[in-house]
């Protein structure tokens, strides 16, 4: 699990330095987010109770019997670090997606690559998207499956994935690696410090009229 | 790293510092506001005791929810009933412009936003939408964000983002006779894959773009997402400033125009600009597109063979083998005579007054097929009028389509307008994945507008190049 430590900024900002759990694997390229969560959940005003609707219609039929997936197998209950291949997370921008899949319990993402929005919506939330290459990822998931129980282990700042005897060397994009280490991943805090910076830029822009900048026209 | 590009210029115009975790803050210049990613955002504002920093620069509609049929409220679903009141809620305790529906404006927000003129060159442009990137059509930085982005560009007017690469892609040559933007950006995406275009930013160019009005512009900067990247663009020149002439912002405001020529024409990309990539697309060769599978990138010309797996490279093989089960299709055949129950023209690609005129005029004397439904849902209230004003909407009645109010409808099957069971549809939207139009065992074949009206004529894909023209009355 990853340690709490809040900053001193009026956001929590958590350092989120490594994850450690169980595993739980996800086959395929090209999982999207109409996958991971499909649009008729998202009739909702919050986030709220997402987590059970994770990857639904493929862990359900029509007559709402369970299929075979992962996150119906009873040795994968608990899991919270998700092992996926190519291209996980395209399509759609919604965050619902990742908010579903913290909500179920995952904690990170270990994969050979992920949709730019979605790893960004991960980040905003504390998640880490790590990936490694194409074998790695294949050999990790082999493992995560004969052994569902077993301690997998990222550290972020290292960059590296830790399971049984094995050490994969794996990549947490910089800025990502940056924001979750030091845990200044709350954009908002972050941003809304440099407001008098920011009326500069609106100002100088053409197409900003002057009384759309707050302080200037009001 | 790029130089001298339209995005290297429009980037460094909004940046406002780097940030400690290495990436930039950007200013945003319009901040795009729909039902479905937004009321998460309004409540952690909320949690924070925060309040919208710049509700000028924010513009909201609704579109993912909203019946497309009877739209009294309150709505019959009770869930969007109570997204559109959270919504309006919202906006109107921040001050926020709202095209609802009683304002005749309504419509899909990358409808709206061009056709009212908040849409302009060199502006940074986010919203909670993926296909935000349809902006890009103007020149424009537009990109979709998640919805913690929403609440950091609610409470600040900013998005910190990294800076991406650039590829430019040519599309040289004419295009061939019943051939679309909408054809052009199907094999852009089936060529450089459905993750080709992570870590860049697409530069469209090329006669085959330039050659385009600001509709087909749009339907390709639209689907940039699908092909992996966060945003695409095409450089103004004189065929978007005509646009710009005739909306809201400049009609009745020439001075502003002139004011803000020098800018968009400042920020188009130097003739001696550096990209990270170029690819270059022999435009001409381009066939009526068409999707067999289950992603964006699983494309073929109409008269193409389906690819087989096995000779597809390893990474591709397992997808589409997935894809063809689901599509029920084999190698080696081509789409051409596939089956079709649902014709549905419509979405954020494809819903613009342009579309619905090609359309209705290749429908124009024909008939709906007997085992087919039809629909059209026009992209805003303002296409729906202009429609109805040149009699669009009889002719497609006339052949037996279903003439709605906009909305983003069987897109995404956020509302009524799902497929069924295993139905097959031709559709003129963006995403062919499995359950996108709301049944999971639905199967949607992506096209342009009028091979989507072929299809409903004649109840399967066909080549639209092969109808013979209708005599009209």
């Amino acid at each position: 699990m990853s340690s709490p430590e809040f900053s001193d900024g009026e956001a929590p900002a958590e350092k989120v330095t490594e994850v450690s759990g169980t595993g739980i694997p996800v086959r395929g390229n090209d999982i999207d987010t109409d996958q991971i969560i499909p649009a008729r959940f998202m009739k909702v005003v919050t986030f709220d109770g997402l987590g059970q609707f994770s990857f639904f219609d493929q862990r359900f039929d029509d007559e709402d019997n369970e299929k075979d997936h992962p996150f119906n197998e009873e040795q994968y209950r608990g899991a919270n670090i998700l092992v996926v291949n190519a291209n996980f997370g395209c399509g759609s921008s919604r965050e619902h997606a990742p908010q579903a899949l913290m909500r179920w319990g995952i904690d990170a993402v270990v994969g050979e690559s992920f949709a730019e929005i979605f790893a960004g919506n991960c980040l905003a939330l504390g998640v880490p998207t790590v990936t490694a290459d194409q074998e790695d990822i294949e050999a990790l998931q082999d493992y995560v499956e004969a052994n569902p129980d077993a301690e997998v282990d990222i550290d972020v700042a290292a960059e590296t994935v830790t399971y049984g005897d094995t050490t994969i060397d794996a990549t947490v994009h910089d800025a990502q690696r940056k924001a979750l280490v030091e845990g200044v991943w709350d954009t908002t805090a972050l941003m809304g410090a440099n407001e008098g910076a920011v009326r500069e830029t609106a100002r100088s822009l053409p197409y900003v009229p002057a009384e759309d900048v707050p302080g200037d026209g009001a | 790293m790029s130089e001298g590009t339209l995005y290297d210029k429009v980037w460094d115009r909004h940046k406002v510092t780097r940030l400690p975790t290495g990436q930039d803050q950007l200013f945003v210049g319009l901040h795009l506001v729909h039902e479905v990613t937004s009321p998460q955002a309004f409540g952690m504002l909320k949690e924070r005791g925060q309040e919208v920093a710049f509700p000028e620069r924010t513009h909201a509609t609704v579109d993912h929810i909203v019946p497309t049929g009877n739209r009294d409220r309150p709505y019959r679903d009770e869930a969007a009933e109570s997204m559109m009141a959270e919504l309006e809620a919202n906006v109107r305790g921040s001050g926020i412009d709202f095209s609802d529906p009683d304002s005749g404006d309504q419509g899909i927000v990358h409808v709206i936003g061009p056709e009212q003129g908040l849409t302009q060159p060199g502006m940074t442009i986010v919203c909670g939408d993926s296909h935000t990137s349809t902006h890009g059509a103007f020149g424009a930085l537009a990109f979709g964000i998640g919805t913690s982005q929403i609440r950091d560009v609610l409470a600040t007017g900013c998005v910190a983002m990294e800076k991406q690469k650039v590829r430019r892609i040519e599309v040289t040559g004419e295009l061939g006779e019943g051939v679309t933007a909408k054809d052009i950006i199907l094999t852009i995406i089936g060529k450089l894959g459905t993750d080709g275009g992570v870590g860049y930013v697409y530069e469209y160019a090329g006669e085959a773009i330039e050659d385009l009005g600001m509709e087909g512009r749009m339907s390709i900067c639209n689907m940039s997402i699908e092909g992996g990247a966060r945003a695409g663009y095409v450089n103004p020149d004189e065929t978007t400033y005509e646009w710009l002439k005739g909306t809201d912002a400049f009609a009745d405001d020439p001075e502003a125009f002139e004011r803000l020529k020098p800018y968009w024409e400042s920020i188009r990309t130097d003739g001696d600009a550096e990209y990270d990539d170029v690819v270059t697309i022999d435009g001409s060769a381009i066939e009526p597109t068409v999707t067999w599978g289950t992603t964006p990138g699983q494309t073929a010309g109409i008269t193409e063979p389906i690819p087989d797996p096995d000779d597809l490279p390893e990474e591709d093989r397992d997808t589409a083998k997935r894809a063809q089960k689901h599509m029920r299709v084999e190698p080696g055949d081509t789409m051409e005579g596939y089956d079709i129950d649902v014709a549905f023209l419509g979405s954020c690609t494809n819903a613009r007054l342009k579309d619905l005129r090609e359309a209705a005029a290749f429908v124009e004397g024909r008939e709906v097929d007997d085992d087919v439904r039809a629909m059209v849902v026009p992209g805003s209230q303002r296409v729906r009028d202009a429609a109805e004003a040149e009699g669009l909407d009889e002719v497609f009645k006339e052949a037996g389509f279903d003439w709605r109010e906009p909305g983003c409808s069987m897109c995404l099957g956020m509302n009524d307008d799902q497929l069924e069971g295993d139905e097959a549809s031709a559709s003129s939207s963006n995403r062919n994945f499995v359950g996108r139009q709301g049944s999971k065992d639905g199967r949607t074949v992506l096209m342009s507008p009028i091979m989507v009206a072929a299809a409903a004529v004649t109840g399967e894909v066909t080549d639209v190049r092969e109808m013979e023209e209708v005599a009209t009355v």
